[in-house]
């Protein structure tokens, strides 16, 4: 067990990519750490330089007390989980659990007893001579966690671990992981490209981007406050509602609406510049027809239903969009015109840099 | 080809339904469907006899006194192969075969191996120039055309009547093409399985002798067979790069059985045959229910 320290690292691939720029981020010991962000922005690419499989362009990554940055991934004692879960196929269950354990030269005896030990505790006792092809998507992902947890690693790294499942066992592998990484209490880094898997598992999440980090926090901090408008966009399974607006000395003037006082509203910091804004709010953090200080009119285009709620998009007058999720059953008529009405202390305010400028 | 036996096969099907109401305009198609199956099953029968009478020549000749070039009911004896193994070399030619398919085998599959893995996995500036040039030129290097130069190279080295030359010299010529087709089955196999070993500490030995060899599995075994048939059936680079008559293999001494008046000696030959075309078949037997063509599959894709 250990934490994981990263300093300015950076991944420059042939032909001048930059995959990872300059990146610092810390992994505490014992945490489920995240890495979310859209495809291509180099979250595989630190996962794999964190395991050695890629070499590091620049900077120095930590595991515990030691710089591994020049180490080979055999040498960092770390563990990794492949998306595919590479199994061997043509070694058994059992060869497959113990294959750490006989690259590390242990008897073969002692070697089928951990391989049976680990298996065991994942349920895989009936499977043990089973090949990998005689096994579903499920039960391959356990053997491979298995084998991964067989060498005693001091750091998991899972590569997009639930991907290769149907979207039923999804749910079910996402709280086994969790509750497997809270009973082994080894840090684990993960990769994920899905924002409500990184909520839901992780306790810590670094949104990225190009490269960078973008956000680093709880899943709380970054579902409630995103840092900027790239984050606010990519976490949410519906998408955040961002209106353009502008501020003038602490007003806020957003959608048509009359002036409305930013600062005693506590949206922005008493000392922020003036110039264009974006206003942002969840749909999940706004009522129909109720009262507050920003109700946006419009006209109810089209309403989704999510199940237990219903996701209502309306226009405003000069066409902007604005949703709403509604509990099922209050959903307004398609062409009603109804106002839209954020909860005051869930309204962020972005600069035109996409930076929060809400306190 | 396939087109014509779908639709008269599909015909008898489909008619009995329409027939009762369209029998007046459908009789001539059906017959023309009936015309055209028998000119099928014609051609086809002509193409049968056509490949089967060698064979059947080849079970049936070595057993008949008086063997001759046709195929008939055979006059039961086993003389033929009684004078087949008074020959001083028949048996060593077999010999001389298994020893240079064998080492031509191993040559081609374990170069090949090595060659096809590093291609596959390091990448080099113009790789698959350089395969595909490899490939065009093979074809030469083993073909009639480089003969003279390759009689040349090994009279400069000293491997002329030496069956280590021919060894080389097949290895080479087949080499090209193993690493093409051996390339292929790398390139299939994930990376993931590699990597995979690489992040538990295996060593690259290990990972090759752990887990790329075993999956590739399928590919050796194909690269091996291929190789010793080639090598089995192989004439002219023997022939030219051997002397002694007790060093040629099968495919040459065949070529010696001639009577005192220049005759070919059917008894002989035909006897000979068999038992030159015997340990290929059984090997194909062999490797296909040991190793078989299939493939595991770790991978959830």
């Amino acid at each position: 067990m250990a934490s994981i320290h990263i300093e300015a690292l950076t991944k420059v691939y042939p032909g001048d990519v930059t995959a990872i720029d300059a990146l610092d981020l810390t992994v505490e010991d014992g945490s489920f750490f995240a890495l979310l962000g859209p495809s291509g922005c180099g979250k595989t690419t630190l996962l794999r330089t964190i395991a050695g499989l890629e070499a590091a362009s620049g900077g120095s990554i930590g595991i515990g007390d030691r710089d591994v940055t020049t180490l080979t991934p055999g040498e960092r004692n770390v563990a990794m989980v492949f998306q595919d879960y590479a199994l061997f196929p043509h070694m058994t269950v059992t060869d497959n659990i113990a294959y750490p354990l006989r690259i590390k030269k242990v008897g073969r005896s002692e070697r089928a007893a951990k391989a049976a030990d680990t298996g065991e505790g994942l349920g895989l006792s009936a499977l043990m001579d089973r090949r990998p092809g005689e096994l579903s998507g499920g039960q391959q992902q356990r053997v491979a966690l298995a084998r991964a947890m067989a060498c005693n690693p001091s750091v998991f790294l899972l590569d997009e671990p639930l991907s290769n499942l149907d979207a039923r066992l999804r749910l079910e592998a996402r709280t086994f992981l969790k509750r497997l990484q809270r009973d082994l209490g080894v840090t684990t880094v993960f990769v994920t490209h899905d924002q409500s898997e990184a909520l839901a598992m992780a306790d810590q999440i670094a949104v990225m981007e190009a490269g960078r980090i973008r956000q680093l926090g709880t899943p709380s901090e970054i579902f409630r406050r995103p840092a900027n408008t790239f984050v606010a966009n990519f976490i949410g399974s519906t998408p955040m509602n961002m209106l353009p607006g502008t501020l003038a000395g602490g007003s806020l003037q957003v959608g048509g609406l009359e002036g409305v006082d930013a600062v005693a509203a506590g949206w922005v910091g008493p000392d922020a510049a003036d110039g264009d804004v974006t206003v942002a709010f969840r749909p999940e953090y706004a009522k129909v027809d109720a009262d507050g200080p920003l109700v946006f009119k419009g006209t109810v285009d089209t309403t989704e239903s999510l199940g237990a709620s219903v996701l209502v998009t309306a226009r405003t007058d000069d066409g902007q969009r604005v949703q709403v999720v509604v509990p099922e059953g209050a959903e307004p008529e398609v062409g009603a015109v109804v106002g839209v009405a954020p909860a005051s202390g869930r309204v962020l305010v972005y600069d035109a840099e996409g930076e929060l400028l809400s306190p | 080809m396939s087109t014509s036996v779908k639709t008269s096969v599909g015909e008898p099907a489909t008619t009995p339904a329409t027939a009762p109401r369209k029998r007046p305009t459908r009789a001539p198609a059906r017959t023309r469907s009936v015309v055209r199956h028998l000119a099928l099953v014609a051609f086809l029968a002509v193409v049968v006899a056509f490949w089967a009478l060698p064979m059947l020549w080849l079970v049936t000749a070595p057993f008949d006194a008086h063997p001759g070039l046709d195929v008939s009911w055979p006059d039961w004896t086993l003389d033929n192969f009684r004078k087949l193994s008074e020959n001083p070399y028949a048996f060593s030619s077999l010999k001389n075969s298994v020893y240079l398919a064998g080492g031509t085998m191993l040559g081609v599959t374990v170069l090949a191996a090595l060659a096809a893995y590093s291609l596959s996995r390091v990448r080099i500036p113009g790789r698959n120039g350089i395969l595909y040039g490899l490939l065009l030129l093979s074809s030469i290097v083993t073909g009639t055309a480089a003969m003279v130069p390759i009689f040349q190279l090994m009279f400069q080295l000293n491997l002329i009547d030496d069956r280590s030359g021919v060894v080389l010299v097949l290895t080479g010529g087949l080499l090209p093409a193993a690493i093409f087709i051996l390339k292929d089955f790398m390139d299939a196999t994930p990376k993931s399985y590699e990597e995979s070993a690489r992040v538990f500490g295996a060593r690259p030995t290990q990972v090759l002798r752990h887990v790329v060899m075993p999956i590739v599995r399928p590919g050796l075994a194909t690269i091996a067979v291929w190789a010793l048939v080639n090598v089995w059936s192989d004439f002219l680079t023997a022939y030219i790069l051997l002397r002694d008559p007790a060093k040629i293999p099968a495919g040459v001494v065949m070529y010696t059985f001639y009577s005192e008046g220049g005759q070919a000696n059917l008894p002989l030959i035909s006897a000979f045959s068999l038992v030159y075309a015997l340990p290929v078949v059984a090997l194909y037997l062999f490797v296909n229910r040991r190793y078989g063509f299939r493939f595991h599959g770790g991978i959830k894709s």
